[in-house]
């Protein structure tokens, strides 16, 4: 899957990853490869994602997450580390 | 006839004064492209967060009630004028202040006005003018990010929830290109119909809203004001730089021709000179030579 963290001052994080969990408005959640498409809220809390070179964590300031066609758009407000 | 020494002088100082334009003009070209470059990285994210809020908006149906788009008879008003910390820019500052007391003096001139100036520029006119002006946020243009001007988004749509202001009105410079900035008008809050307006072409997405569509929508319309508020503000920033360039390039090009006609009165001053004294050697031994 295709994965993107952009803010308004960057992109982040752009490229291949297995899997991500966001901190979803009603609790954390992960998305697998041909997760049906969604649009959540999501609050301040840890986004972790795996690539091939293993797993990395960044923790936002509350965003919004879009999933389609094993696309993944992360639109967060700020990221802090 | 001028004094050779003073025009010799006036050639020193319009030529360290060229320097100095030249330099600002360098200085100011550095900057701009830096502020284009943050337009540039901000505009992935307006983009998608624009079609997300679509794609959401079209799957309301158009039954939508948002606090920021709430229409009340309008008593106060808050003026956010963006101008810059520093002169030396051509009419870029001019123009805000002029723009921000017309409207003030005429669309809004039986209503309560406080102005937010943005830049120190709009804060030292407001201020001595004796208006009611927000003045906390008037350094935004020392750093311009995303985290400093949402402080300043939020609490503007803070003030215009709980209904101290009932209107918001940014005023500033919109970049055109490097040499042309038009000035711009907006209407902030109540947010305009057109960012919630349905598209007509709109297929309907099929997308699971997590966790409910009227929290995703309660979400994303502060964040899509945000961004709108970031991208006034990007696009001043980028103004005044392009601004400030062009300006300088004027007077630079000024100083050259100023420093082309002082060369060529000063040679014609030290010309005037040399013929006037072998005028005297030569009278003064005909003088000799006839006696």
């Amino acid at each position: 899957m295709q994965l993107t963290i952009i803010t308004p001052d960057q992109k982040v994080f752009e490229g291949e990853v297995e899997e991500a969990t966001f901190p979803g408005a009603n609790g954390s959640f992960q998305v697998l490869k041909n997760h049906a498409a969604l649009v959540s809220a999501l609050t301040k809390g840890a986004v972790s994602y795996t690539t091939k070179e293993g797993k990395k964590i960044h923790t936002i300031d509350g965003g919004v997450v879009e999933v389609n066609d094993n696309k993944i758009v992360l639109l967060a407000e700020k990221v802090i580390g | 006839m001028a004094n050779l020494k003073e025009v010799k002088q006036r050639i020193t100082s319009v030529s360290s004064t060229q320097q100095i334009t030249k330099a600002m003009k360098m200085v100011a070209a550095a900057k701009l492209r830096k502020a284009q470059d943050k337009i540039l990285k901000m505009r992935p994210y307006s983009q998608k967060l624009t079609t997300i809020l679509d794609d959401v908006v079209s799957s309301m149906g158009g039954d939508l009630d948002i606090v920021y788009g709430e229409q009340r008879p309008v008593e106060n008003v808050l003026i956010v004028a963006m101008t810059s910390d520093k002169g030396l820019c051509g009419a870029f500052n001019a123009n805000v202040i002029k723009a921000s007391s017309y409207i003030i003096e005429n669309t809004y001139k039986d209503v309560n006005v406080t102005v937010m100036p943005l830049g120190k520029k709009a804060l030292d006119f407001y201020g001595k003018k004796g208006f009611k002006i927000i003045a906390d946020f008037s350094d935004v243009f020392f750093d311009v990010n995303y985290d400093n001007v949402r402080a300043i988004s939020e609490y503007a749509m803070e003030a215009f929830v709980s209904k101290r202001f009932d209107k918001v009105v940014l005023v500033y410079n919109h970049f055109k290109n490097v040499a042309t900035q038009e000035i711009t008008v907006e209407q902030f809050l109540p947010m305009g119909g057109d960012l919630l307006a349905e598209k007509e072409d709109k297929k309907e997405s099929d997308y699971i809203l997590e966790p409910s569509k009227e929290y995703v929508i309660e979400e994303l319309v502060p964040k899509a004001l945000k961004t709108q508020f970031y991208k006034a503000v990007l696009e001043s920033n980028a103004s005044e730089h392009g601004a400030r360039m062009t300006s300088m390039d004027k007077a630079t090009e000024n100083a050259n021709d100023l420093l082309k006609e002082l060369k060529l009165q000063y040679n014609r001053t030290r010309q005037a000179a040399i013929t006037n004294e072998i005028l005297e050697i030569v009278a003064g031994a005909n003088a000799l030579g006839g006696a």
